[in-house]
């Protein structure tokens, strides 16, 4: 989606606003801060794929603190895209375990495959892939994660077949 | 087959759901809590049990009750840790994702043990997935009256909320996780005060692994002395194992702590042996925090006494020539495995995720990362594995929280065990693998 610039523009649906209303229930009434992380998941969510600045500044409006607030924490945790990504953002798991089971070249595979490399979006839009630490799969490695769908044990045919079935979505 | 406390209906159809888990006996030990027992008498029975923390540090998790300070007017929480991301370790994931209802039963009952009124699953952010079937399940218990105002009449009232993280490492560690909970960033916090005294919000709280959590119900279901007849010494229980790395049958396995190591790793009950019909090279066995061991000195100690699945047995030796239990994370290595390879790979991951609050970490978990990568990649000199050493004596035992010396552990004993490894690749610049295990030898150790 195109980038929005003003927070002005920045609007939860009621869907997103019910969630965020529900997880600031969860916490006392004077530490509505502890929604944060929840919100800008929601946010992230809502708004393809990325928090942008304007984004981040309504979740410090909603949750009356400053703005400063909310971007020390969108870029600590690694989860928290600052800038857009593709449709689909494909995130490999490539810490030792998965390592041990192929996850180098499963990345060289899909390097080759989407003419990108780690860190960059598929020049039709479609992807981002990024490489990520350790997801709790160390058993069924290699794996990649795409939302909140995991993929295991895989090998590049099975990759293949999931960008031909992403590629349709 | 040994016994199986938290595993024994995963496979049962439907036991992610209330109605099935009730059927298989689940809730007993909150009716039984609630209706028999003071929460004095919960803690008893934990402490009785001897269940140590399963988060990886093995901390007596009784004892850790205990330490909660008293009401003064503030409330207390109970805070389960299930930002299972230590490489290696994924036991807590999967037990969550099939059986829920263990950790909500668990986390009911030890909240009343605590005398907690509102209490949270702080669960990394990736698990999303996870986290929605969790949510799934508290609404189940909350419809059946286990949780909400008045459980069961007793006039105990708890209200549990899940709290996804944000993908940081870091924030496993009780402070850190206690900051994030709050809407800050993972930054550890300096203990004393610990958060017995001052936890969330100031106030008294207990941070609990997801397995020590779902270990509860079984101990007040069946006493706390049953509890402890299981198991060797003080590793008391069964204890959750993820298997990875080159195996036959990576996954996630209960064992009664005492389990010889040999038989874990080589049984078809279990791993099944190592994949490929490779040799055995190394093992990490408790997480990729915890020193690697050469395979040699994990199946038997220098001594020459066989190892068994215990805190114990597996730190025989001290960090010469033992390990840790830790979270029981298990990564086997074949003989195809690079240790330099797979040791930068670790520093990696610490580097990545030291929150950079104290310098020894921030810069000294980058410095080590650098010096293996040149070695990996074919510019490393001779004095660098000496560096490399002397890099990770600077980091532990200088940090706030523990990651700094998860950082320097590895480290410290790949090069003391494959230091010939390391040599290798200095010398080879052009190869990307040194052949065959070059572990130095029992004799060794003693000038390590």
């Amino acid at each position: 989606m195109n980038e929005i610039t003003t927070q002005a523009e920045v609007q939860f649906s009621e869907e997103a606003m019910a969630e965020i209303r529900r997880y600031i229930s969860h916490y006392p009434p004077d530490r509505k801060k502890s929604a944060l992380l929840p919100i800008l998941h929601i946010a992230q969510a809502e708004f393809g794929g990325w928090v942008s600045p304007a984004v981040q500044d309504k979740v410090a409006e909603i949750l009356e603190i400053q703005p400063i607030e909310v971007y020390e924490v969108a870029t600590f945790y690694t989860m928290f895209n600052l800038k857009p990504v593709g449709k689909h953002v494909l995130e490999v798991c490539r810490t030792g375990p998965c390592m041990l089971r192929g996850a180098d070249q499963l990345i060289e595979h899909l390097e080759n495959r989407l003419s990108c490399h780690v860190g960059e979006n598929s020049a039709d839009g479609m992807f981002t892939l990024k490489t990520v630490e350790c997801l709790a799969a160390c058993g069924f490695g290699p794996m990649l994660q795409i939302r909140e769908k995991y993929y295991e044990n895989l090998d590049p045919e099975k990759i293949d077949q999931l960008l031909d079935d992403l590629r349709k979505q | 087959m040994g016994l199986k406390i938290l595993t024994e209906h995963i496979n049962v159809p439907g036991i992610n759901t209330f109605e099935t888990y009730r059927k298989m006996g689940g809730y007993r030990s909150v009716e039984k809590a609630l209706k028999t027992m003071t929460p004095d008498e919960v803690v008893d029975e934990v402490k009785k049990s001897g269940l140590r923390g399963r988060g990886g540090a093995g901390f007596p998790t009784g004892m850790k009750w205990s330490f909660l300070a008293k009401p003064e007017g503030k409330p207390r929480y109970l805070v389960c840790n299930a930002d299972e991301s230590e490489p290696g370790t994924f036991k807590d994931r999967v037990l969550m994702e099939k059986i829920p209802h263990a950790l909500i039963e668990g986390m009911i009952t030890s909240s009343y043990a605590l005398g907690a009124r509102t209490s949270y699953i702080y669960i990394r952010g990736e698990l999303m997935f996870v986290l929605r079937i969790l949510e799934k399940a508290i609404a189940e218990a909350y419809a059946a009256g286990f949780l909400g105002e008045n459980i069961l009449g007793s006039g105990y009232s708890l209200d549990l909320h899940v709290h996804p993280g944000g993908g940081a490492y870091i924030c496993g560690e009780e402070t850190a996780l206690l900051e994030s909970l709050e809407g800050k960033r993972g930054n550890p916090r300096n203990k004393p005060p610990f958060p017995a005294v001052q936890g969330l919000y100031a106030c008294p709280t207990v941070v609990n692994n997801v397995e020590s959590i779902a270990t509860v119900p079984w101990i007040v279901n069946n006493t706390g002395e049953e509890y402890a007849k299981i198991g060797v010494g003080r590793s008391t229980g069964t204890k959750l194992i993820s298997a990875g790395g080159h195996l036959n049958k990576p996954g996630v396995y209960e064992i009664e702590l005492g389990l010889p190591v040999e038989e874990f790793l080589f049984s078809d009950e279990y791993c099944g042996g190592i994949w490929k019909g490779r040799q055995f090279k190394a093992v990490v066995a408790g997480g990729s925090s915890v020193p690697i061991l050469p395979a040699q000195l994990f199946l038997k100690t220098a001594e020459g006494t066989p190892r068994l699945m215990t805190y114990e047995s597996l730190s025989e030796g001290g960090f010469v020539s033992g390990t840790m239990l830790g979270s029981g994370g298990f990564i086997a290595m074949d003989d195809t495995t690079c240790i330099v390879r797979n040791t930068w790979n670790f520093s990696r991951f610490y580097h990545h995720e030291s929150c950079g609050q104290c310098s020894p970490c921030r810069e000294g978990t980058g410095w080590m990362e650098k010096i293996l990568h040149r070695i990996e990649h074919g510019h490393g000199h001779m004095h660098d594995i000496d560096l490399l050493v002397n890099v990770s004596k600077q980091i532990e035992g200088n940090t706030i929280c523990p990651l700094g010396d998860a950082a320097a552990w590895p480290v410290a004993s790949a090069v003391r065990h494959f230091r010939e490894e390391f040599e290798w690749h200095v010398k080879h610049p052009d190869k990307a693998t040194a052949p065959g295990a070059v572990y130095r030898g029992a004799e060794d150790l003693a000038f390590a």
